[in-house]
């Protein structure tokens, strides 16, 4: 359940007002574009979390909506005589189709099944990617998109492009809370916690997190088409699974299942991996190692687990903590 | 003609390597439900240290064991330290073997640089079986050979001995074993260690046929899990069958679309999935 309490209230305003007071603060196009990745990643990072944090369901291919949905947006619009808008439009269509048909495949497993084949589904996007190079470029990737001109700004400027994104977060951030809120969403999270209750009830589970798992896919798609314009090129690693693992752990270290986590959990994931990839190549090593950190160590993830280190500190005396991993249900057999 | 049934060994071949590297998995995956998602990096590491042991001098067989013995006592570590202190919590587990998995692969990059390395084959198998016009490398044929000795050697002591007897039941009922005096706690080491020496081994044999690269981890990851979702949980007959399905799919599929070899293996799990979502050998559901 998600509540609002007036200090969250006060964070939000105060940090959609940093964020809308960016490039104003801030006066190095490096910057700027740093604070674009970390909306794009936002976008991304929030929709998984449909799925992780309020339908228990961890995907370990979210990737796949961000990739196909670049890769379309590029081929379409840079390589098959598409605008800009009519191929944004028809990649973001087309993504949400593919989560319709991977939605359906992997909902035929629950919990660690499910992990599973959206992993195995994922990986073959990639090796698709990869390896049909006539048409997707292969491992040099496909470039040639440029960003488009809508009302007329000019959206090479790495400012305007920030804004242009930031609208789709907030409209992410209002329609993500929105669906949460709505009877589906309630029954999303009655299903993660009570799938069997919820079938006695009358509910079809099934069709709640089908639809769930498209709506995820959608946002999915938004971000990639984003992440199209805003690179103006995408290569396999798009769609690899270190980048569905990147998302995952920003869910997970935002927390799950709070609707503003993910947001904060792409923040930190966005600027360590420019900070740490300025110094040393090491990133994958250091993602490996703070996931393995965090679940031996931090399992509510970073943001309640800080939250929850302060509190022990202040009171020593810890509250009972709620694992932020959902648990996985075990098929009746 | 010709080609069909060259083809055919290949996918065999193919097929082969897959169940030396699913057959662990699904074992692992079926007795203590952890998706053990660093697997294809124990394959990939398990080559890398037999390619280091034949660079170091020693004969080939000897690097297969040393691959095997090495990746098993890295498993045996991991589970100790890490799998055991997550009991109960799937999902944790399966989140720390991906950790473990980047770690791995990194490092692996770091010590044995970015290049392929080839492994070499063993002299007493180079060169190639002729039948008529048709010519197969020897090689492959024992790669297949060992499989079979495998998957029959797996299969008695599955089936025909106390261990595997044990293995079963904590398969199809962990809580029941238990509760009759089946000492799982005992048999997870076990099932892992050898789980990890066959990824360890199983990537010292298939050095000389895949050769050795940064993302042979996540090349065959997905593939051990694509026949475990089409064999069924901790079935060693469906691992069997599904490494045979996926090597011939993917022998035949690169060979007459090269392009689409990866899209083909979208249709087995789709058909799978759609019609029998227990896999084909599986008693439950994934």
């Amino acid at each position: 359940m998600i509540s609002t309490s007036r200090p969250q209230i006060v964070l939000g305003l105060v940090a959609i007002a940093a964020l809308l007071a960016m490039p104003w603060l801030v006066t190095s196009d490096y910057y700027v574009n740093i604070a674009t990745q970390i909306v794009i990643a936002a976008i991304l990072a929030m929709s998984l979390n449909v799925l992780v944090g309020f339908g228990g369901m961890v995907s370990l291919g979210h990737a796949s909506y961000l990739g196909v949905a670049a890769y379309l947006t590029v081929y379409l619009t840079a390589h098959a005589g598409f605008g800009p808008l009519a191929g944004a439009l028809a990649a973001i269509a087309a993504t949400t189709i593919l989560a319709m048909l991977f939605g359906y495949l992997a909902l035929r497993a629950s919990g660690l099944g499910f992990l599973m084949i959206t992993l195995a589904l994922g990986q073959i996007l990639w090796g698709i990617a990869y390896r049909w190079a006539s048409l997707t470029g292969g491992d040099n990737g496909l470039g040639g998109a440029v960003r488009p001109h809508p009302l007329g700004v000019d959206l090479m400027n790495p400012t305007a492009f920030f804004y242009f994104a930031l609208i789709f977060l907030a409209a992410a951030m209002w329609l993500i809370s929105r669906f949460i809120q709505s009877g589906l969403g309630q029954s999303l999270q009655g299903a993660r916690d009570q799938p069997r209750r919820m079938r006695a009830l009358g509910y079809n589970v099934w069709l709640i997190q089908w639809l769930s798992f498209v709506f995820a896919g959608f946002w999915g798609a938004i971000a990639g088409m984003l992440y199209a314009y805003y690179n103006q090129f995408v290569s396999p690693q798009t769609l690899h699974l270190t980048t569905s693992a990147e998302t995952l752990l920003m869910v997970i270290a935002g927390g799950t299942g709070t609707l503003f986590g993910p947001i904060v959990g792409a923040a930190l994931v966005v600027i360590l991996k420019n900070v740490v990839s300025a110094y040393i190549t090491r990133w994958l090593m250091l993602l490996g190692i703070i996931f393995v950190t965090i679940v031996m160590f931090m399992p509510e993830g970073l943001v309640p687990g800080t939250r929850r280190l302060r509190g022990i500190v202040r009171k020593r005396r810890g509250s009972p903590t709620t694992p932020a991993l959902p648990v996985t249900e075990e098929r009746p057999t | 003609m010709n080609f069909w049934v060259i083809q055919g060994l290949n996918g065999l071949a193919f097929g082969s390597l897959l169940f030396i590297l699913a057959s662990g998995f699904s074992l692992i995956f079926g007795l203590m439900r952890i998706v053990n998602l660093s697997h294809g990096a124990y394959f990939m590491l398990g080559a890398y240290v037999g390619l280091s042991a034949i660079d170091a001098g020693v004969s080939f067989w000897v690097a297969i064991l040393i691959g095997g013995l090495a990746i098993s006592v890295l498993g045996a570590i991991i589970e100790r330290f890490i799998l055991r202190r997550l009991s109960g919590q799937p999902l944790a587990q399966v989140l720390v073997t991906l950790g473990i998995a980047f770690i791995i692969a990194d490092a692996c990059v770091w010590i044995w640089t970015g290049d392929p390395r080839p492994v070499p084959m063993p002299r007493e198998l180079a060169g190639a079986f002729r039948v008529q016009q048709l010519a197969f490398p020897i090689y492959r044929l024992f790669v297949i050979g060992v499989a079979f000795t495998l998957a029959a050697t797996l299969w008695f002591l599955l089936e025909r001995s106390r261990l595997g007897a044990m293995i079963r039941a904590g398969v199809d009922d962990l809580s029941m074993a238990r509760a009759m005096g089946i000492r799982t706690s005992l048999l997870f080491p076990v099932v892992f260690c050898l789980g990890s020496a066959l990824a360890g081994a199983g990537g010292v044999l298939a050095g000389p046929i895949l050769s050795v690269y940064p993302g042979l981890d996540t090349d065959m990851l997905p593939l051990a899990l694509v026949v475990v979702i089409l064999g069924g949980i901790g079935s060693l007959l469906g691992a069997f069958i599904g490494s045979l399905i996926i090597g011939f799919i993917y022998s035949y599929g690169q060979a007459l679309f090269p392009d689409l070899a990866y899209v083909i293996l979208f249709l087995p799990m789709v058909l799978v999935l759609t019609l029998r979502p227990t896999g084909l050998f599986g008693r439950q559901a994934i």
